[in-house]
């Protein structure tokens, strides 16, 4: 679940960042409203692009991106796409961005690959939305360039690139100045990955990175306050951010089966065998090491905001974790729940035989092995799906 | 025999004093892990774990004074990849790393410049390893295990301990207990630990536990073709996680299909690995391939 802890920014903060490090761009101006939509088009000047500020892929396709003559035209555009929703996601605000004629596209983007272990330059000159067929179809017509990982980007691989892509000859300096800056952005903000798509070339000759995707490092955020707050939690579901806020990783799912468990890998696994017992997940929810009874309450707090939630799995193997402390936690915690529902407890490892009284005289439904936890909490759901 | 750690361990503790240090420090001496040193800038000199382990400020001053030939990291992750390049400057051949939450750029520095000097990490953000009744290193609870002739390798935590006890309860025995650690970049893959426990003469048969994401266990699954012939049982976990939120269209690019739990399973079926639906099938997958 490790992609899951990557911070993606809006299209407009990742402009904002690649524009500081000298990446040319038509920035636009961000507007919550129609009538603000109407006013940046009326600052802006002539024709612009009416952008929906969503976290999720094709938008385009859903009709959040339109092109607008006028400011008459953005506000009516912006108010068809303020409120929309794009798979799942509603959209708050538009980006009110110049128009730009487009003699050719191209895709530039620098990830971490972990694979070479290596920021890895990705670079096609078939930019656009459907990069991903091309890599399919197409393979070669895709540059994958690691860059060494102790000297970074060199001048060389630069240029390599830029002829790879065939940039104009006269806009090769600007080429340069884009893959740099979309380098050192890339750097300095502990990116996982930062990427241009498209950027192009205009009818009048000029390069410009015309959208733009960071996704951050959660990892490294402690040292970036500044990246930090351009984190949108208006796409955030409520829960998942109390989560983050109390430490424990949650990800929300359809199912009847509440799981706490500590440990990403046997979160999953848990998840895995209340499926294999012919259950369905509500919840993927990695309560971190060392919990204590407060995580312990905020973890119930959030697996039974969920309504569809009828039965909770806790699976608890301690180490740093110590089992006696749990099941006190998980007491603690029921007795101030505004709803009951049947709970199934594993406790092993660290502590765990003191743990057993404690369960017994509350009176949960215990299991010594994870696959009877599994079925138990399946069957206390009301049984297979 | 086992892998990388034993009775000869000689095992220094950066961030001893520290209260996870501590803990698990107490934890691996009980087990008989033998710990000759700890290091905690500014307080060198003192003595840690009760009067039984001198700390040092510096690692080089530790090495120095107690030929100490393996470390195992607590500190913070701001201050993590230091300690690793640490120790690696101090020539310790052997780095085991705990921290959780190393930022992702660090650790590539910290890959390349350890794996030029010839240090082998474990981790970061792993529970440490155990060699079974000879040296613990870790957090890797140490009563779950029992000897035997298998080797455990595993990107997870609290799931290599579930695996183990499966395999401890099953009477099912371990050389060596390895967690590789989740993290985008990590010290030592699955291959590294699984070549080293195909040529390790006491493990007979080997487990290995991934999970979904990365590309890790497909290669693994592609060595161990060409090279293992020892029997093997997997779990992989994940088969009902959402995908990944995806990472722009470099990440789909990157990945091409693999990453799932279904590509995972079946690059290590067409390998001859057998795959179990539950960690606690796994013993009985090595028996019916034959280990005792």
């Amino acid at each position: 679940m490790q992609q899951e802890k990557a911070v993606k920014l809006q299209e407009y903060r990742s402009k904002e960042i690649l524009a500081r490090h000298g990446v040319p761009l038509l920035a636009g101006q961000i507007a919550a409203t129609p009538e603000e939509a109407r006013a940046a088009a009326a600052d802006i000047g002539g024709p612009v692009v009416v952008k929906a500020q969503v976290l999720v892929g094709g938008r385009g396709k859903a009709g959040g991106v339109k092109l607008a003559a006028t400011p008459d035209e953005a506000e009516q555009k912006a108010r068809e796409i303020i409120g929309l929703d794009i798979k799942g996601t509603v959209v708050k605000t538009v980006l009110i961005a110049p128009a730009a004629d487009i003699a050719h596209e191209y895709y530039l983007g620098l990830i971490l690959d972990r694979a070479s272990r290596a920021i890895t330059v990705i670079a096609s000159a078939d930019g656009g939305v459907e990069i991903e067929e091309t890599a399919k179809t197409n393979p070669t017509a895709i540059l994958r360039l690691a860059l060494h990982p102790l000297i970074g980007l060199q001048e060389h691989e630069v240029r390599r690139v830029g002829f790879f892509l065939g940039i104009p000859a006269g806009l090769r300096q600007d080429f340069a100045a884009v893959l740099r800056g979309l380098f050192n952005a890339f750097v300095s903000s502990d990116a996982d990955l930062a990427e241009v798509n498209p950027l192009v070339v205009t009818d009048d000759g000029r390069l410009l990175a015309l959208d733009a995707k960071i996704v951050l490092d959660d990892s490294a955020l402690p040292r970036h306050p500044d990246l930090e707050e351009m984190r949108d939690l208006n796409e955030e579901a409520p829960s998942e951010i109390a989560a983050r806020e109390a430490g424990i990783s949650f990800i929300k799912l359809d199912g009847s089966i509440g799981c706490m468990v500590n440990g990403a890998g046997l979160a999953m696994t848990t998840m895995d065998l209340v499926k294999l017992a012919g259950g369905e997940p509500a919840n993927f929810l990695d309560i971190g090491g060392g919990a204590k009874a407060d995580r312990v309450a905020a973890a119930f707090k959030i697996i039974l905001d969920d309504p569809n939630v009828k039965a909770i799995l806790i699976n608890i193997f301690g180490g740093i974790t110590r089992g006696d402390e749990v099941a006190r936690g998980i007491v603690e915690a029921r007795s101030q729940l505004t709803r009951d529902v049947p709970m199934v407890v594993r406790i092993v490892g660290t502590n765990a035989d003191e743990a057993k009284p404690i369960l017994a005289e509350a009176q949960l439904i215990t299991a010594d092995s994870l696959d009877d936890a599994a079925a138990k909490a399946v069957a206390a759901a009301g049984g297979a799906a | 025999m086992s892998i990388l750690v034993n009775g000869d361990t000689r095992l220094l503790v950066q961030g001893i004093t520290g209260r996870e240090g501590e803990f698990h420090s107490t934890a691996m001496l009980e087990y008989g892990t033998s710990i000759v040193a700890g290091v905690t800038p500014g307080k060198g000199g003192q003595l840690a774990l009760d009067g039984r382990v001198p700390v040092f400020d510096t690692v080089a001053d530790a090495v120095a004074q107690t030929g100490a030939n393996a470390t195992c990291i607590f500190v913070p992750a701001a201050f993590a990849p230091d300690a690793m390049l640490e120790a690696s400057d101090a020539n310790i051949p052997l780095v085991i790393c705990i921290t959780e939450g190393v930022p992702a750029l660090d650790m590539l520095r910290v890959y390349h410049l350890l794996r030029a000097k010839g240090t082998r990490l474990i981790g970061p953000n792993c529970p440490g390893l155990t060699s079974v009744d000879e040296a613990k290193v870790g957090i890797i609870p140490g009563n779950i295990h029992t000897r035997g002739p298998v080797g455990l390798v595993s990107r997870s935590g609290t799931l290599t301990y579930e695996v183990v006890q499966a395999m401890t309860d099953a009477g099912m025995g371990q050389t060596t207990t390895v967690g590789i650690g989740g993290d985008p970049i990590v010290g030592t893959s699955f291959v590294d630990i699984l070549d080293m426990f195909n040529q390790d003469p006491e493990t007979e048969a080997i487990v290995m536990i991934g999970e979904i994401g990365g590309e890790e266990e497909e290669k693994a699954a592609a060595f161990c073709a060409r090279e293992v012939r020892k029997p093997m049982a997997a779990f992989i976990a994940g088969r009902t996680a959402p995908p990944g939120r995806r990472m722009g269209h470099a990440g789909a690019i990157i990945s091409g299909g693999a990453g799932t739990a279904e590509s995972k399973r079946m690059a290590l079926e067409k390998a001859g690995i057998r795959v179990a639906d539950s960690p606690s099938h796994i013993p009985q997958l090595l028996r019916d391939a034959g280990v005792r």
